[in-house]
């Protein structure tokens, strides 16, 4: 830690981690929902235990982004944050927010739209804190050295931030309410969250790996250039049966395939940067984790996305599993590795310690992508059977969940596994014990 | 990567391109939202009743467990086309009745059954509700779904 403004990150990542472990929790709880229907039905339904596992992932995904920026900014600006107490200030409102949200929440407070159920003084309080959050972290980039780092990193978060605003629009015509909601749904998730993605990633390799700037910078700028001419665009893949016109069937299918390509060069960017790098640094897991995020995220975004983005394939799957098994790898290869791997990098910075825990943070990584892809691939062959069964068959629905009982049993499985891989990881970073991968011996074995 | 290009030109590009991208996106945005208004829903005949089932629909979370025109979890059925389902092309009228009629009898509570919740609506929340869903099922989705399971 160069710079002493930095610490207010870590706030940042302690009350993200509180709500990943929330969000896994209620994950669980939904997943078990699935296979004993009657569990908690009065007192906790499925839509109220779902709502609290998709906000909190949100809202601890967001809080992780802010923490990463409080502490890569200082960093690549060359100078102290702009003001720490606003930093504290905007989390304060930000923890107040979400808590009284999930309170609300099981008492039945909220809003009606997926993901946007905030009440809407939360949304204006989100906006509140967006803003003291832009102030203070442009007015640091301004003063400051500015890189291509931290340009990518501040356009990807006001781009949050304006299209957070489409949340507050929600007119009477389903079809016109779903088209901006998709501003904010998609252009966060398939736009500017890959700006920020792209950025953290870049900063990491450039730390991790010791290349050259000038190389590190130009593969941003071709990243999130592809990322947004494809993703833009792309945003037609939802638009193809909510009442909009039938050429988005065309623009959404093109370029939405193309979407596979800023997660490709993602993949290539961090193993050929991890190739090429001379730097033997310390914090293995820290590298595991950044490569696993650009792997998983290309297979989870770019792959599993390509599977049902084909307008005559969507015809049939759109709105079943395989929409569930695609949204669970993206999210948890794009956006929950990235905050996992920049936490793993800059915590021991910002306790003053050498890495540590290093094995049980590697085990944490491969019990949480085992049990994610397990789980993908078992929601893969429920969507399979569902979309083949309702779909082509016409059988209705509930028959054919109950034939998708055994699909549900796996899920919760691997769910399980999931959860002890985030309890591990939460523990291997909040109780430090000296412990790193020693590297390189005397004497080399020579290569085969 | 390839040394025919420079930093700035990568800039250059991301800048220009995606400002292109986002004026062709938001011009075909304008056109779409004129084409909703106009052609693929019935605009004309969204009455304040369709306009309060919808936030009926949007208070009691339905969304969370539901999927509408596809969107939603994916945890109990598509109501996009359920005025359909229910047999709405032939008798509109017995449609909504029995939609009114699943909603006051829930909670089933037949065990290892999905158990959906009982909401308590007055008798001019089911209504609206219902003309929403008959809003809904009108709007012209490119024949989605490809049958009336949803």
């Amino acid at each position: 830690m160069k710079y002493q403004t930095q610490k207010v990150a870590l706030a940042y990542f302690a009350c993200a981690l509180a709500l990943f472990a929330a969000q896994v929790t209620f994950g669980l709880v939904v997943g078990y929902i699935y296979v004993a229907p009657n569990f908690l039905s009065e007192l906790l339904p499925f839509n109220i235990a779902r709502m609290i596992h998709t906000n909190a992932l949100v809202v601890w995904l967001l809080l992780g982004f802010f923490g990463a920026a409080y502490y890569l900014i200082p960093e690549e600006a060359e100078r102290e944050l702009e003001s720490p107490t606003l930093a504290y200030v905007q989390l304060a409102i930000l923890m107040v927010g979400a808590s009284a949200a999930v309170v609300g929440y099981l008492f039945r407070v909220h809003e009606g739209r997926e993901f946007l159920e905030q009440p809407l003084w939360v949304k204006l309080g989100i906006v509140v804190a967006a803003l003291i959050f832009l102030y203070n972290i442009s007015m640091t980039v301004l003063k400051g050295r500015k890189t291509a780092i931290s340009n990518v990193l501040l356009i990807g978060l006001w781009g949050i931030a304006l299209f957070f605003l489409f949340a507050l629009y929600n007119p009477a015509n389903l079809t016109i309410d779903k088209m901006y909601w998709w501003y904010v749904v998609h252009i966060w998730v398939e736009g500017v969250w890959e700006l920020v993605m792209a950025s953290i990633l870049a900063f990491m390799m450039l730390k991790l790996t010791g290349v050259d700037r000038e190389v590190i910078e130009k593969w941003l700028y071709v990243i999130v250039a592809l990322a947004l001419f494809t993703g833009l665009l792309g945003t037609g893949h939802h638009y193809y049966w909510i009442g909009t016109p039938g050429y988005w069937q065309w623009i959404g299918s093109v370029f939405s395939s193309l979407e596979v390509a800023p997660f490709f060069a993602m993949v290539v960017f961090t193993f050929v940067m991890v190739w090429k790098g001379r730097r033997e640094h310390p914090n293995k897991a820290a590298l595991l984790w950044a490569l696993g995020c650009s792997t998983l995220a290309f297979f989870g975004a770019g792959v599993w996305g390509f599977l049902h983005t084909l307008a005559p394939i969507n015809y049939y799957s759109h709105g079943t599993q395989i929409t569930a098994a695609h949204g669970h790898l993206a999210f948890f290869g794009a956006y929950v590795c990235l905050n996992l791997a920049i936490m793993t990098y800059a915590i021991p910075y910002l306790r003053g310690r050498e890495p540590y825990n290093q094995v049980l943070n590697m085990v944490s990584f491969w019990l949480m992508a085992g049990g994610m892809s397990f789980m993908t691939f078992t929601l893969t062959a429920a969507g399979t059977v569902q979309t083949h069964l309702q779909r082509v068959n016409g059988e209705a629905f509930m028959d054919v969940q109950d034939q998708l009982a055994l699909f549900y049993w796996m899920r919760f499985g691997s769910g399980v596994v999931v959860v002890l891989g985030a309890v591990l990881f939460i523990y291997a970073l909040a109780f430090p014990r000296a412990e790193i991968v020693s590297t390189g011996r005397a004497e080399p074995a020579p290569a085969e | 990567m390839s040394d025919g290009l420079t930093k700035s030109q990568a800039r250059n590009i991301f800048y220009g391109g995606s400002i292109f991208f986002f004026v062709v996106f938001a011009g075909l945005t304008a056109h779409s939202h004129i084409y909703a208004l106009g052609t693929s829903t019935n605009n004309d005949k969204l009455t304040e009743s369709v306009e309060r089932g919808k936030r009926v629909w949007e208070k009691h979370a339905c969304v969370n467990c539901h999927t509408i025109l596809g969107e939603g979890a994916y945890f109990a059925p598509e109501v996009g086309n359920v005025f359909f389902r229910y047999g709405g092309r032939e008798d509109p009228a017995g449609a909504k009745e029995a939609i009114k009629t699943w909603m006051q009898s829930q909670p089933s509570g037949i065990e290892g059954r999905r158990q959906m919740p009982q909401f308590h609506l007055s008798e001019q929340e089911l209504n609206d509700l219902a003309d929403f869903f008959e809003w809904v099922a009108h709007i012209n989705t490119q024949n989605w779904p490809p049958n009336d399971a949803g």
